[in-house]
């Protein structure tokens, strides 16, 4: 969470994981065409969807991220043949269990965009953070006991 | 079970003294009658303190991990209920133990007893408890009491996956052939019923408890790594109870899923767990949505068999299912 203190305004913190191949090709695709996406968003590129580390997602949400997105290369076409399959499962099964945590399952989600979907990256960075700012602040992972 | 336990004892030291066998792993009473911890026994004179009986709830196949390693010569005797021998086939097939020093006797089982339960029912300073069918006369030093049996059962052996074994060189079982358990996945069901913030305050409350004593890794027959990520101090997640609170649900939340898909649902993480915590509604859950998306499958029921997070189909469903279901 951040606050803006000019604006007193609340704005959502958004971590994007994006694979080097497609997605963060993508997102490049989106600037370099001056298409537009929320500066809420906070890229961290890997090597690919599947390097992303359920631990990565965990951390994010206790440094107080108020929604993740994974992207990555579409089923089929991963640099390495075969990551995002793999990706796929991990991820569908891990953001099942937080919204079994109580972490609503609407602050996280899986997006496939290519490298040359810079159109289909901005849309989904829009729609995502409007979705994250309609839903407000996250419940907070990490403060309940030992509050510092 | 004292018909078995007499049972395994004769054969076991029959093994014992024609060599088949060099040691015996199995049960051993601690300082009370239900205090039962797994021990090994070397010779036939040491046997009679083996003990089988109704609080023998330990799953012993994760003590072969180090028993495999050591240098001593033969075979080991393990006695495996039906439930252990999922976890068995599942450290096979991970090629955490070796088959050819090991000899599994397969004992029967009706199910074993929380002695937790049993105290917090109310009974006090328990001196014995016996076994009659489905009532248990409880002796305690205030007088004897009865309760029903099937009220005291160990959570893993009401929801009991059947009594096959899936793995064994002998099988000493004079019990009759139990039905299966009670759904599993039912306490799963009732919490995805829940709002999104019941839900958080549910386990936010329950890992709160957590004081990080590794029970449940150390207990675990799927934790088997030789060196844990958590043992990592630049992990982020290698402190104790000094910790924030967070990295209790973390370390929660990972550990499932660093099982998931080679959980066999022994049981053993919350049962040991001092603080009562449920850890297994954590591991049913990704039993549950396994089998829900990626087809059914059980961990340990054939040796060889691929995990569903090891493995992929080209046409598995996409992470948006998740949005999709739900009851909101």
């Amino acid at each position: 969470m951040q606050v803006n203190e000019n604006a007193k305004e609340w704005k959502p913190l958004i971590v994007a994981f994006c694979c080097n191949w497609c997605s963060y090709a993508g997102a490049d695709l989106a600037g370099t065409s001056r298409l537009s996406y929320p500066a809420d968003v906070k890229i961290i590129r890997v090597p690919c969807s599947c390097r992303v580390n359920p631990m990565f997602i965990l951390k994010a949400f206790e440094k107080g991220a108020d929604g993740v997105i994974m992207c990555g290369c579409h089923p089929g076409d991963c640099h390495y043949s075969t990551g995002n399959y793999y990706a796929r499962r991990r991820m569908t099964l891990l953001f099942s269990m937080l919204d079994y945590l109580g972490i609503d399952r609407k602050r996280t989600r899986v997006e496939w965009v290519s490298a040359a979907e810079g159109q289909k990256f901005s849309l989904v960075m829009n729609d995502f953070a409007k979705t994250i700012t309609e839903l407000g602040e996250n419940v907070k992972l990490g403060d309940i006991r030992c509050k510092k | 079970m004292q018909k078995v336990r007499g049972l395994v004892i004769k054969r076991a030291g029959e093994l014992l003294s024609d060599g088949t066998v060099t040691r015996v792993l199995g049960y051993k009473c601690g300082d009370f009658f239900y205090d039962v911890t797994p021990a090994f026994f070397e010779s036939a004179d040491q046997l009679s303190d083996l003990e089988y009986g109704s609080f023998c709830g330990a799953n012993l196949s994760k003590y072969l991990i180090n028993a495999c390693k050591d240098q001593k010569e033969g075979k080991i005797l393990v006695l495996l209920k039906p439930c252990d021998t999922y976890s068995f086939n599942q450290l096979l097939t991970e090629h955490r133990i070796d088959r050819d020093k090991i000899y599994v006797i397969g004992v029967g089982c009706k199910g074993m007893l929380d002695i937790e339960k049993l105290k917090a029912m109310g009974f006090k300073g328990i001196t014995k408890v016996l076994d009659n069918g489905d009532e248990l006369d409880i002796k305690t030093i205030y007088g004897d009491k009865k309760c029903k049996r099937a009220d005291a059962l160990l959570e893993k052996c009401v929801c009991c996956k059947g009594k096959d074994f899936k793995a064994f060189d002998e099988v000493i079982d004079v019990e009759e052939p139990g039905e299966k358990g009670a759904d599993r996945f039912e306490g799963v069901a009732l919490l995805e019923n829940m709002t999104s913030e019941e839900r958080f305050a549910f386990w936010n409350n329950e890992l709160s408890k957590c004081i990080r004593c590794n029970a449940c890794r150390n207990v675990c027959p799927a934790c088997s790594c030789m060196k844990c990520v958590f043992d990592n101090p630049v992990s982020g997640a290698a402190g104790k109870v000094n910790s924030n609170s967070f990295e209790e649900k973390m370390f929660h939340i990972i550990r499932a899923f660093h099982v998931a898909g080679r959980c066999t649902d022994c049981g053993e993480c919350s049962r040991v767990c001092p603080q009562g915590i449920p850890l297994h509604l954590l591991n049913r859950k990704f039993i549950k949505d396994i089998d829900e998306l990626y087809g059914d499958y059980q961990a340990g029921e054939e040796v060889g068999s691929r995990a569903p997070l090891v493995n992929f189909t080209f046409d598995d469903a996409e992470p948006s299912i998740v949005h999709e279901r739900g009851n909101e």
